[in-house]
Formats: structure tokens, sequence, C-alpha cells
């Protein structure tokens, strides 16, 4: 049985269709990695899992109830947690309070800021600072611990190497590694196909708002992977008129 | 285009081609309004033209330019206070009437500089602000006796008959030209402007709309408007207490008036004013429960029917009388 | 020596200035509205305030305690009811239901109440009058450094709430970004119900002190709205000290005002807000050139 589940999701930003039939299924402990193209709708994906998008269509499930109707900071109460695209931390409050707010209003369990601070040391350094002063590696770890720090089931991580160093990305992902190590269930946006595969379990990818291939990441080949994120192969393109 | 469902943007449809000639018709009718119409016609017929004045030049602000204004009224106050003056000085009444009018335009023009730097509610209460200002300012002057206020004496030199029918035409004049005004720059570069600056300003200006420009024009036609219309009233009131005239209850009608019209749309202010001129004449003499009554239903389209009367209609039935905006049109 | 005292009276009077102010400049910070009936509801209050003083006698800070959760329970009611509906529907429409709001409150009060002034100096007895002076020329008014700590204290207290309790996170973590405050759980709405609560409820605090040191009539309101705004605009808009200190500038701007000339009180005020606010737009553009 999965602890999340996706059946059937339809997803509009306004006329525009972003999620077509969208079905999928996540089980505890497993790491699914969503790849595709800009705009193929991954984000509003985890947006809508999340609850801060409302879908037209279908059903979210978690641990088998529906919360499809669930605003998202319900969601929040009940496991799913989100860390955006872009970060998207409160850059007038400090580290500290950016974590104390996810802390206060998530859900009970075995995170606390100071496990956070242990599992990204360079935080310490600028508990104090504005949130909006931090290096992106900075700005990423704290997102991280945010979700975190609402104690969920799910973590939801959009683009979580956008635009960070090369440095910064590999701290965060060892971070994901040991996440993933102690039980953690990831769904993880990712631009990276080679760390995707590494990191996966279990592999999606995107195309123009449908899911064109899914399976497990072992018995899955780069190739493979390239030609469902390009659509190659799907079908002969229209042809051109005479 | 071959194989493509024909599709061509138009301005004009049958419909909306019956509507202008039936606007002419009638605004001939209303010419000959005072050789057929009884004293309290004329009377009535002009207030409703004031408010249509007044309704109209509301939503060019804030339908149009996105510029939600609480002190209009220190325009209408303007207008009235420069007519008296300029007759003061020896200006024949009726056209210091007009003149009052232009010079509130020209005080716009003046402080535009200033007021369309400012954003949402500031610029909303900056103009109430200004509004005070100005009240207080005309206050100092000693023609007006201060809050007892002074009256229009010139007028009185024409014959009660005479003064209501060019006054009645002055008004119908004055609204006819504004709306006119409006529907020609509407349909020409200001209306696209004017549009893609409702829509997004930083786009706009980035595609080299020219922001402040385009809503200057909107904002000066608005205080001269309202100067007319102040000195209008004036015209048919004859005499000036600055509360009066710069109270803010003048915003509370146009507010209402474009609200329950339809705010955005040409027609909606004068199916509005229609409204309101309605409800004043049946309730006006209600008291506090017509005020309240005002507000409330001003909030209650704010909230549940925000386009309006007109707006709805328009919306539901995709009926466009007069031909604004552009219309794409599907050929079967 | 009398131009001392009327800048004096000017700080103090900015007192009461900044305590009508905070509430609009709370609101604003917190949720972007204006609300064009924040003057109308400080007038209930007083109004809610003399009726219950009028009928049983009790002091006014007594019945100014029965009052509070009154009004912070409107506030709240405000919110659900009609402004966050406001807040999705665009930028103009909370100024507009507010505008509405604001003449339906007046309105109603002036069925209710009449058209007398009332005051509610009369039941608080030497506290109206009573003053220190310094120096021959110089009076400070018991009332009107009663309000001034009061403003200073209610200023800090909000400031104090913002800056170290999870509500005041929780506040301003919405006011910067509610979208993301949802995603870390977050009810973006009760946080927006809980800030027009507050908000009302310094309204309900101002408006009484309004009718201990005034007289207060049913469309006392817009006047007080705007001084209200102009505070919260000359300090600069969503700081908290900022306010006083805008108070502060309007209020010893109007004393000198009336000391220059006869009608000079509320020209002065006006006229030193658009000044503040045309530097202001100036050192923008002139900042955006460079």
């Amino acid at each position: 049985m999965s602890l999340l589940a996706v059946e059937r999701l339809d997803v509009r930003h306004g006329q525009l269709q972003a999620v077509r039939d969208v079905s999928l299924a996540v089980r505890e402990g497993e790491t699914l990695a969503l790849v595709g193209a800009n705009g193929a709708g991954k984000t509003t994906l985890l947006r809508a899992i999340a609850g801060a998008h409302r879908p037209v269509g279908g059903r979210v499930l978690l641990d088998g109830v529906d919360v499809t109707q669930v605003p998202a900071h319900r969601r929040v109460a009940q496991g799913i947690a989100l860390v955006p695209e872009g970060r998207r931390l409160f850059p007038g409050m400090t580290v500290e309070e950016n974590l104390l707010v996810a802390s206060a209003n998530g859900r009970p369990g075995p995170w606390t800021i100071e496990r956070v601070l242990e599992v990204f040391p360079m935080l310490r350094a600028r508990f104090r600072a504005k949130a909006g002063s931090l290096s992106g590696g900075e700005q990423q770890a704290t997102a991280i611990g945010r979700g975190l720090l609402t104690n969920p089931r799910v973590l939801l991580l959009d683009e979580v190497s956008l635009g960070l160093a090369p440095v910064a990305v590999e701290r965060v992902y060892a971070c994901l590694e040991s996440l993933i190590s102690a039980g953690a269930t990831l769904v993880l946006v990712e631009q990276d196909l080679g760390r995707a595969l590494r990191v996966a379990t279990r592999v999606a990818c995107m195309l123009e708002g449908r899911i064109v291939l899914e399976g497990a990441a072992s018995g899955m080949t780069r190739e493979q992977v390239t030609e469902a994120y390009f659509g190659l192969g799907r079908g002969a393109l229209p042809k051109q008129a005479a | 285009m071959n194989g493509r469902a024909g599709m061509s943007i138009e301005r004009w449809t049958p419909l909306s081609v019956a509507a202008m000639g039936a606007v002419a018709v009638l605004a001939a009718a209303l010419a000959l309004g005072p050789l057929f119409l009884g004293a309290y016609a004329v009377d009535r017929l002009t207030t409703l033209f004031i408010y249509v004045l007044l309704a109209s030049m509301w939503n060019a602000l804030a339908g149009y330019g996105g510029l939600v204004s609480v002190g209009q009224q220190a325009f209408f106050g303007l207008g009235a206070y420069a007519a008296i003056r300029l007759s003061s000085f020896g200006v024949p009444v009726y056209a210091a009437l007009v003149l009052g009018g232009m010079l509130a335009g020209a005080a716009a023009y003046a402080v535009s500089g200033f007021a369309l730097r400012l954003r949402g509610g500031e610029f909303a209460i900056g103009m109430w602000v200004l509004a005070e200002l100005f009240h207080l300012l005309v206050n100092l002057d000693r023609l007006i006796q201060g809050e007892t206020g002074t009256s229009l004496i010139a007028l009185n030199a024409f014959a009660p008959g005479n003064r209501r029918d060019y006054n009645y035409w002055l008004a119908l004049a004055s609204m006819a030209g504004l709306l006119a005004l409006m529907f020609t720059l509407l349909r020409g570069r200001l209306g696209s402007s004017v549009q893609a600056i409702r829509d997004s300003e930083e786009a706009a200006a980035s595609l080299g709309v020219r922001v402040l420009a385009a809503k200057r024009i909107v904002y000066v036609i608005a205080g001269a408007g309202c100067g007319l219309a102040g000195t209008l009233y004036l015209a048919t009131s004859i005499s000036f207490q600055p509360a009066t005239y710069f109270g803010v209850q003048w915003t509370a009608y146009m507010i209402f008036m474009v609200l329950v019209g339809g705010l955005g749309t040409f027609e909606g202010p004068i199916i509005g004013a229609i409204v309101f001129f309605i409800i004043e004449n049946l309730f006006g003499a209600s008291g506090i429960w017509y005020l309240v009554g005002l507000g409330a239903t001003a909030v209650v389209f704010a909230l549940y029917l925000p386009r309006g009367l007109w707006g709805t209609v328009e919306e539901k039935f995709g009926i466009r009388l007069l031909p604004v905006g552009y219309r794409v049109a599907q050929r079967p | 020596m009398i131009w001392l005292n009327q800048i004096i009276q000017g700080v103090l009077l900015g007192g009461y200035y900044a305590l009508i102010a905070c509430g609009l400049s709370f609101m604003f910070g917190v949720m972007r509205i204006i609300n064009l009936a924040h003057g109308d509801l400080a007038v209930l209050a007083a109004f809610l305030v003399w009726a219950i003083v009028d009928r049983s006698g009790m002091s006014p800070f007594l019945a100014l305690a029965i009052v509070l959760p009154v009004m912070g329970a409107l506030g709240w009611l405000l919110q659900r009811a009609m402004l966050e509906r406001s807040l999705r529907a665009g930028v103009l429409v909370p100024l507009l239901t507010t505008f509405g709001l604001g003449i339906v409150i007046q309105n109603l009060l002036f069925e209710q109440f009449g058209a007398d002034t009332r005051s509610l100096a009369p039941a608080i007895g030497d506290l109206a009058f009573d003053s220190w002076s310094i120096g021959s020329q110089i009076y400070v008014g018991h009332l009107a450094g009663l309000i001034f700590m009061v403003a200073v204290a209610l200023l800090g207290g909000l400031q104090l709430l913002l800056a170290r309790t999870p509500l005041g996170r929780a506040i301003r973590a919405t006011a910067e970004d509610p979208d993301t405050a949802e995603l870390v759980g977050i009810d973006a709405r009760s946080v927006y119900a809980a800030a027009a609560a507050i908000a009302v409820m310094t309204v309900a605090i101002a408006g009484t002190f309004l009718g201990m040191r005034a007289a207060f009539a049913p469309y006392a309101g817009p006047a007080q709205l705007i001084f209200a705004f102009e505070a919260v605009v000359i300090g600069g808009l969503g700081s908290m000290w900022g306010t006083l200190l805008g108070g502060i500038v309007l209020g010893v701007a109007q004393n000198l005002g009336a000391q220059i000339a006869p009608n000079g009180f509320l020209i002065a005020g006006h006229t030193v807000f658009l000044v503040v606010l045309g530097g202001r737009l100036l050192r923008q553009r002139m900042r955006r050139a460079s």
C-alpha cells in the first residue's frame, strides 16, 4: 500500500492544462524522481500534491485517505511538506525564525532545530542572519531544514540544485542521501538526470503534463529517459502541408 | 490561412452599429428636450446628465486608469469655486462655468506629476487629503465667507426659465462631449495603452507604453470632467458652500454608480447613473437609511458582482453595445 | 517660550496620532489593505464606550475593557466576512468595500445616536484638565501624557508581539509570502483574522482616548482616518516606530501652523504630509535615475 498516491490528476493554470491525467504511487521509504523539461508540469504537480494548487480533476491520497480537498496548511499537519522551487524563504526573517515558524506550525516528531543544525552545520554561523542575505547553498539548506522541521511523512523537493554551485549541490545531495538511508519518503524534481537516477528508487518522466515513462531507477537507462524527456519516438511528427 | 477556422478581429457588430444609431437619435432628441418637456423634467434631466458625467469620469479613472480616487470632490469643488471667482472678475457667467471646469482640469494637470506617482491606497487617500486641502484653501478666500458660502449671483440676470434651459444644454453638451472624447480616445492608442497598463504596468512600460503620459491624460480629463460637473451643479443650485462641494459624499455617489453599473465598461457608468438617479428620486428623502443602503449596496456589488450590472450582462450574453474594444469573431 | 510649548503640545498630540495610526499601519503591513473605515471604527468604539458609561456610570477605562473584546471580535468578523474576499478580488476592491463600510457605520451611528457631539471628558473628571507645568509657560496635560505613554506602550507591545512571539512570526511570514506560509503549516486566513482583530482593538483604544481628549460625532471618522493615514505615511508605511515619529511630526506641524495663522492647524498638517510624500517620491526618482 502506497504512502502517497495520485490518481488521474488534472491541474490547470487558468486556461492551460498543466497536468493531464497523472497517476503515481510512492511507497514508504521510496524516493521518486520526477524528471522532465521546463514546463512539463512537474512543479504544478508537486504543488497540487502539497495543496497549494487545486486540481480540477482526480485525487491525492495520503495513506489511503483522500486529501484532495484539504488546504495546504492542513496537509502539512497530515504529513506532506514541500520545499518549493526557488527556496522561497521569508527574506526579512532570520534563519532561526524561518526554522521556528516551521517547527511551531508543523507536526510533532524527531526533527528539531538542533538536529537540522547538525545536518547543516554551515547554518550555525548564519543562524541570526536575515534569510535574504544568505548564499544559494545556505538558502537551500535552510529551505530543506524548514521542510524537515514540519516532520513530514513525505517530503517533496522541487529543483533543489537550481542555481547552486556544484559544491553546494554536493552537500545538498549528501544530506538527501543520508535522509534516504534513514528511511525517508521523498519525491524529488530534478533536472540533473545523472543525480536523479543515482539517488532515486523510481523515476517518472513528464512531458506536456503527462507521465510518459515510469519505472524502477535500476532498470532504466539514460537513453530511455532522454527519449521520453524529449518526446522522441512518441509517434510521427505532424506532416507539413505540401 | 489554409485550413484554419476563419477568424477575424472586428470592432463593429450589427448590434453595435444599431446601438450607435440609437445613440445619435437619442442625442438629437435630448437636444430638443426643452422645447417640448416641462420645467420639472428639464431640471431632473439636467441632474441626470451631471450624474452620468461624474460616473463616467470616475470610471475613466478607476476602470480604465486603474486609479481609485477617494478625492475627486477636490476638482468638483475647485471647478465651482473657480466659476464663482471668475464671475466676480466680470467674466460672463456661462463662460465662467465652462472655464471653471477647464481650470479644474488645469489643476489636475498641475498635481498630476505628484499624484500619479502614488500607488493604490496612497493615491486614494492622497486625493482625499488634496480635496481637504483645497477645501481649506478655498475657505481662505474672503469672497467665499468660509463655510457660510456664497452664491453665483450673476446667474440671477437670467430668467429662471431660460436659465433652466441653458443649464440643460450646457449639461447635455458637457456630458455628451466628454463621453464622445473618452469614446474616441479609448478606441485609439490610449485605449490599448490603458488596457495594457491595467493588466501589467511593468510589461506595458517595457513595450514602450508611456505609462505616466497615458495616466495623465485620463487624470486630467477626469479632473476637468468633475470640475465641469461641479460648475453645472453650481448652475442648478446657485449657492456654493465649500463643505457641500468638497464633501466626500460625491465620491460615495460616484463609487456607487460605477460599481453598480459596471467598472471598466463604457456603458456601465451610464446605467449606474440612471439607477442612482432613480433611487435618489425614490428614496433620497429617507435620510439615513438611504445612505446606509447606498453604502451597503456598494459593498455587496464590490464583493459579489464586481463587474456590475452591465459588466455581468456583457459577460453572460457576450453583447457589446458601444464598440470600444475589439472582438475575435469566428466565421463558420 | 510659546513656541516651545506649542512644540511640546505637538509632540503629545503626536502620541494620540500614533495611537490611532498604529492599527492602520499594522493592517497595511500585514495585509497591504488600507481600511478606509478605520476612523469610523474608532468613532464606533467611542460611542460604544460612551453608551456604556452613560448607562452604567462606570469609568470609561472599565467600559473600554468590555468594548475591547467586542471590537476584537468585530475585527475578526470583518476580515473573514468581507476583507478576505476583497483581498482575493484585487487591489481596488478592499478600498471600495471599506469605503462603503465606513458610510454604513457613520449613518448607523447617526441613526442611533443623532447628530449631537458627545465626549467622555465628563466621565474622567480631573484627568481631562489637570496638567503639570514646567516653568511658567509649558504645560503637559495629564491626559495627553497618559495617551502618549499608552501609545508608546502599545507600539512597543506590537513590536514585541511581531518580533518575539510565535503568532508574531506567523504574521510576519504570512505578510511576506502567504503562499509559502501555508506550505509550512500556517493558516493564512486565521493569521489575517487575528491581525485584523488586533488592529481593530488598537482602534478601540484610540477611539476611547479620542472621546476623552475631544468631542466626537457620527461623521467624525474620516477626519481621524486622514490624520492616521498622514501619520503612517510621514513615518513610512509599515514601520511601527515610524508611525510614532510620523504622528509627532504631524502634531508638531499642526500646532506650529495654528500658532502662525488662525486656520493654520489643518492646512499645516496636510501641507507637511504632501511635502513629505513628494520628497519621498523625488528621492525615489533620483535613486532610480542614478
